[in-house]
């Protein structure tokens, strides 16, 4: 019997009904603009004011420090680039860790086009960048390093709060290096506190902790100065000119709100299922290889490479089954190519082509799990029927 | 047709009935280790590094110069898939292509017979056409046609 089993939820996670309940006065009878000098606008933007204090609360910083954006896209690009110009006086070089979203990496091809020296750190075979990887790097014009909190494809967490704190002994007194951190994919299980970890910017999503898609935010530390991408009002000082999402807004300050609450129970459950994928898979199906850190690794993330078959077909044979979930393949990519992060890892283009990411979450059960290792293996075994490596 | 279709820019990303059809149910494909010994000519082009790779066994007969069997296994997506099996049902009907018909096989004959393909899979999906004329042209090598 065919069954609907979503395992994409490191692509888009649904809205929480919890979370949707209190968007919705929002998005219907409490419309005014935030900055409307009535009634209707003091409400609204006393709701975003509100919502700030709470995702201060999570992050461990000032309300102030957080600027609302239109996702984790916007607040990758307004740290990277808006950091970047505003600063470019103080130096124009970046350290990129080579496994970012590409909202960070072609940001900073952005930049490279505009003058601005970008250095990659490259992760170890495990998929861990390693703070030793990024000393060398270091120089005296460095003004950003920007490093992800857990990785997208792979899952693998990054020792941020090491990174971090041994940028801030570094610099001392002196205000460059500054660090960014990409936590769109951690804000599920990981803590997001900017004083442990020890970050000057974050970037925030609503779309993959069950809030609203079309939302985030960025942490900015008190002081820094950045440079807008857009113009045409003083909302978010400035920083984020046009009216805000206010429903947006108010969704994912409660989405980060539940998704901190719950992580410590949810991670817990999820890595008992995500090991049992990982475990079933590489034993019950011959030439296979998970991808990134086997323990270091998101609760809800697993990354293995079906040797001999190209992911978008498995891709597909899956869904024809009712299972959702994700392929490093270049066929299935916008731009034709495989996987940058699984290439950065030391896999081959075969290997990387023949990736797959499976990424669990609150409708995943064990029913689900042994569902999808019941129907896996067949199709991998046909697909591997026709492939031209398997002769 | 409606799901392969661009409209305003914004690329279809979903296979027509026929290409699901011969992704799902592939005709031809080689299910052994090795090809009958009468599959004289071998023809492959691309690579799995790239993302697509397709080798071909013909089986031709020497007198009327048809193609009599085809076998065929590829490295690739869905469209690599469905269309290395519509260029094998493309060469065996009507009692078989001549090598000379076969030479004439171009990319967009299958991607015709395939109801379309998303524009961005055609110059990289469809190899069958190469790895053809590679094995035509092997097997008039060796028999020094």
């Amino acid at each position: 019997m065919k069954r609907f089993v979503y395992l994409d939820h490191a692509a888009t996670t649904p809205l929480d009904p919890r979370v949707f309940a209190v968007m919705k006065p929002w998005l219907t009878e409490k419309f005014g603009n935030p900055s409307s000098f009535h009634s209707a606008g003091k409400e609204a933007k006393d709701a975003i004011e509100a919502a700030r204090v709470s995702i201060s609360k999570n992050l461990s910083c000032r309300a102030e420090e957080i600027i609302f954006t239109s996702g984790g896209t916007e607040s990758d690009n307004l740290a990277i680039l808006g950091f970047a110009r505003a600063n470019s006086s103080a130096g124009k070089h970046l350290i990129i860790s080579a496994i970012e979203h590409h909202a960070v990496l072609e940001a900073a091809k952005r930049l490279e086009k505009e003058g601005f020296e970008i250095s990659y750190v490259q992760p170890n075979l495990e998929g861990i960048i390693e703070l030793d990887s990024i000393k060398p790097l270091v120089r005296p014009d460095t003004v950003l390093i920007s490093v992800m909190l857990a990785n997208n494809e792979i899952g693998t967490i990054q020792p941020i709060s090491e990174i971090g704190n041994w940028i801030q002994k570094t610099r001392g007194a002196k205000q460059y290096p500054v660090f960014h951190t990409d936590a769109c994919q951690a804000a599920g299980a990981l803590e997001l506190s900017v004083e442990k970890l020890h970050v000057d910017l974050m970037t925030i999503n609503g779309s993959k902790i069950y809030g609203p898609k079309g939302t985030g935010a960025l942490y900015i530390h008190h002081g820094l100065r950045l440079q807008p991408l857009q113009f045409g009002g003083a909302q978010e000082r400035g920083l984020r000119p046009g009216t805000e999402n206010v429903a947006g807004i108010i969704g994912l300050a409660v989405a980060l709100e539940l998704a901190q609450k719950e992580k410590n129970k949810e991670s817990e459950r999820l890595i008992i299922l995500r090991d049992k994928l990982i475990s079933e898979i590489l034993k019950n199906i011959p030439k296979t290889q998970l991808n990134g850190h086997s323990k270091n690794r998101l609760p809800n993330n697993v990354n293995i490479s079906f040797l001999d078959i190209e992911g978008e077909a498995l891709l597909l044979y899956l869904d024809a089954q009712g299972v959702c979930a994700s392929t490093g393949s270049a066929c299935a990519s916008a731009s034709l190519d495989p996987s940058h992060v699984i290439l950065a890892i030391g896999r081959s283009p075969e290997e990387a082509h023949g990736a797959m990411r499976f990424t669990l979450g609150h409708s995943t059960t064990e029913k689900d799990i042994d569902y999808v290792l019941k129907v896996l293996p067949p199709l991998v075994e046909k697909l591997r029927m026709f492939s031209s490596m398997s002769v | 047709m409606s799901d392969v279709t661009n409209t305003c820019n914004t690329e279809a990303w979903f296979y027509s009935d026929i290409v699901k059809d011969h992704f799902f149910n592939p005709r031809n494909f080689l299910k052994e280790e090795n090809p009958p010994a009468d599959f004289k000519a071998y023809g492959n082009y691309g690579s799995p590094a790239c993302g697509d790779e397709m080798k071909v066994w013909l089986k031709i007969d020497p007198a009327t110069k048809k193609i009599v069997g085809y076998l065929w296994k590829t490295f690739g997506c869905a469209s690599a898939i469905a269309a290395a099996s519509m260029c094998s049902v493309m060469c065996l009907e009507d009692e078989g292509m001549t090598i000379d018909e076969v030479a004439k096989i171009t990319p967009q004959m299958i991607v015709d017979r395939l109801g379309g393909l998303p524009p961005r899979k055609i110059h990289c999906s469809v190899l069958c056409d190469k790895a053809l004329r590679n094995a035509i042209n092997n097997f008039v090598t060796k028999n020094e046609l």
